[in-house]
């Protein structure tokens, strides 16, 4: 008997991460500089985990309520309204789920029959697809283009529109450009927004990481507002990414709907990181700040050193990668990363990972320190003058 | 260019490269070079130095924390009086703090010996000077934001993540 016959169709359709594939090689090899990481490379501030560490003392490590500690749920709205001026009820619009991703899954099989369609733009994030498919949904492709400095456009937007269309799932600030969209970026589409009626999914986890002005999240459009399911967490802005704990905020009747998969499925988000995640939003706008600021220091570090070696890239406004091009070398994405990383064990992400648009860039993390920063550009410098 | 940006850089790293500040703050080296010079002239910038754990070579030293009580003086309150202790090069910290004593001052020297010559012969009889109380160090945890003696950690993050 073959146990592959057991599995469903929708499975099988799905391919397996192509990050895996390069993780592998990277593994197998010593003395590998990667650039390669989606996170933060901060501890988590020390205050944060302390609280942790005193709720196991406490023995608060029973299941919390479905939803979320309510004192978690509370601060997360007093966050909101601090940080970006949206106003969420914290006992009916608030979800605490396990990281962003959980939140991601659990929007798709809230919304979307079998069939419907959802627009997803590319290049994204990893899950984003696999989560519409394996929820029954259609993702739609939308290219992101390099000289729209990957926001996405209201022309765009009308053409993959369809009767079907369910839903739209964005990330700004984005993994893996590091696009972002302003507020007239998105007066632009929030017309068509309302008209069509469809689902916003937003995945605000680089919210934080905005440099040169505040974040603007599309929530803060009132006239779809209810449209609009908010997603974002920790991970990103406080350097949590392995407690697992992230957030919707959207209209209660979609937070209902979405906790009951979620209680199901899930039960509760880790209470130990719920308690962490109150002290960290009640009390890390400093520590937010500090990292931002290190995180634009190396941002211009970097991308200076790349523009300086040819591998030509805008200044990203959003999150911590640079996505150049690096079609002037004849390269495939792959065939580039890979060769960088035996020639010069350099490991960066080719851009074909994060969907067939990204052929033809890389993505390059630089939550790195400067000086490991300053070793990997020297050795992708030498790379690109022998290959 | 970003004064407070420019000055983090350095105070994590003082030794970082005029050229690596201009990249790190959109900036050229010429003008990083003048605001530098600019920022140390104003006394903003008092010196580049190294955080030692000098009880990892084999010299000898030692450092002692010292309450000082003092008495004002009219028109110049503790300043004078703090003067002329902080001009000895065996204090290299002086504060001047609320509680029950004035002055907190950090005595480094090479034995315990020298350091209490140092509090009994010259700190003490200083004129407005009153009572002294001498803490020697037994050990340094954590020196200027820098954990001594931390153990280096694994890397535990993964080497590629989504």
């Amino acid at each position: 008997m073959n146990p592959k016959s057991l599995l469903n169709d929708v499975i099988g359709t799905i391919p397996p991460s192509g990050i895996r594939k390069f993780f592998d090689l990277a593994s197998s090899m010593e003395g590998v500089i990667s650039l390669g990481v989606g996170e933060p490379d901060f501890d988590t501030p020390w205050h944060i985990r302390e609280e942790a560490i005193y709720a196991i003392e406490k023995g608060r490590t029973f299941y919390s309520a479905n939803a979320g500690l309510p004192e978690l749920r509370k601060e997360i709205c007093r966050y909101l309204k601090r940080r970006f001026q949206l106003e969420y009820a914290w006992n009916s619009d608030i979800l605490v789920t396990v990281g962003g991703s959980e939140a991601i899954d659990i929007a798709f099989r809230s919304l979307l029959n079998p069939g419907d369609e959802v627009i997803v733009l590319s290049p994204g994030y990893v899950a984003y697809e696999p989560c519409v498919r394996l929820a029954g949904g259609v993702p739609v492709i939308v290219e992101l283009k390099e000289e729209d400095k990957f926001k996405l456009k209201k022309e765009q937007l009308k053409q993959a529109l369809s009767p079907k269309t369910k839903a739209i799932l964005m990330n700004f600030p984005g993994n893996p450009t590091g696009g972002i969209m302003t507020k007239e970026d998105f007066s632009e589409i929030v017309p068509l927004i309302q008209e069509s009626g469809i689902a916003v999914v937003t995945d605000e986890i680089y919210a934080e990481l905005t440099y040169s002005g505040k974040h603007c999240s599309i929530a803060s459009f009132n006239e779809i507002k209810d449209q609009v399911i908010l997603i974002s967490g920790f991970s990103k802005a406080y350097s949590m990414t392995g407690w697992r704990l992230g957030y919707i905020a959207a209209h209660r009747d979609l937070i209902a709907a979405m906790n009951k998969v979620h209680q199901y499925a899930i039960m509760c988000a880790p209470t130990i990181s719920q308690y962490a995640g109150i002290e960290a939003m009640a009390k890390g706008d400093g520590d937010v700040e500090m990292m931002k600021d290190s995180f634009e220091r190396r941002r211009n570090f970097i991308v200076n050193g790349l523009n300086r070696m040819g591998l030509q890239c805008p200044m990203p406004q959003g999150a911590f990668y640079v996505f150049p091009s690096i079609k002037h070398t004849g390269m495939t994405s792959e065939e580039f990363c890979e060769k960088l990383l035996e020639k010069e064990k350099v490991a960066v992400v080719p851009g074909n990972a994060f969907g067939a648009s990204g052929e033809g860039f890389v993505r390059i993390s630089y939550a790195y320190s400067i000086d490991e920063i300053k070793g990997a550009l020297k050795r992708i410098a030498h790379f690109l003058e022998t290959c | 260019m970003q004064e407070i940006q420019l000055l983090k850089a350095i105070e994590q790293d003082a030794r970082i490269s005029v050229t690596d500040l201009a990249d790190i703050l959109n900036s050229t080296p010429q003008q990083v070079d003048g605001e530098m010079k600019k920022l140390a002239e104003e006394k903003v910038i008092c010196g580049y130095h190294t955080v030692i754990n000098w009880d990892k070579t084999n010299q000898d030293h030692v450092m002692a924390l010292i309450e000082v009580n003092a008495s004002p003086e009219r028109d110049c309150g503790y300043d004078k009086v703090a003067e002329k202790i902080y001009r000895y090069p065996e204090v290299s910290n002086m504060y001047l703090i609320s509680g029950r004593s004035e002055f907190i001052v950090i005595v480094k020297g090479r034995t315990m010996r020298e350091v209490a010559d140092f509090v009994g012969q010259k700190l003490a009889p200083i004129e407005g000077v009153k009572g002294t109380a001498t803490y020697f160090v037994l050990k340094q945890y954590k020196v200027e934001g820098v954990i001594i003696d931390q153990q280096e950690d694994d890397q535990e993050r993964l080497l590629v993540t989504p």
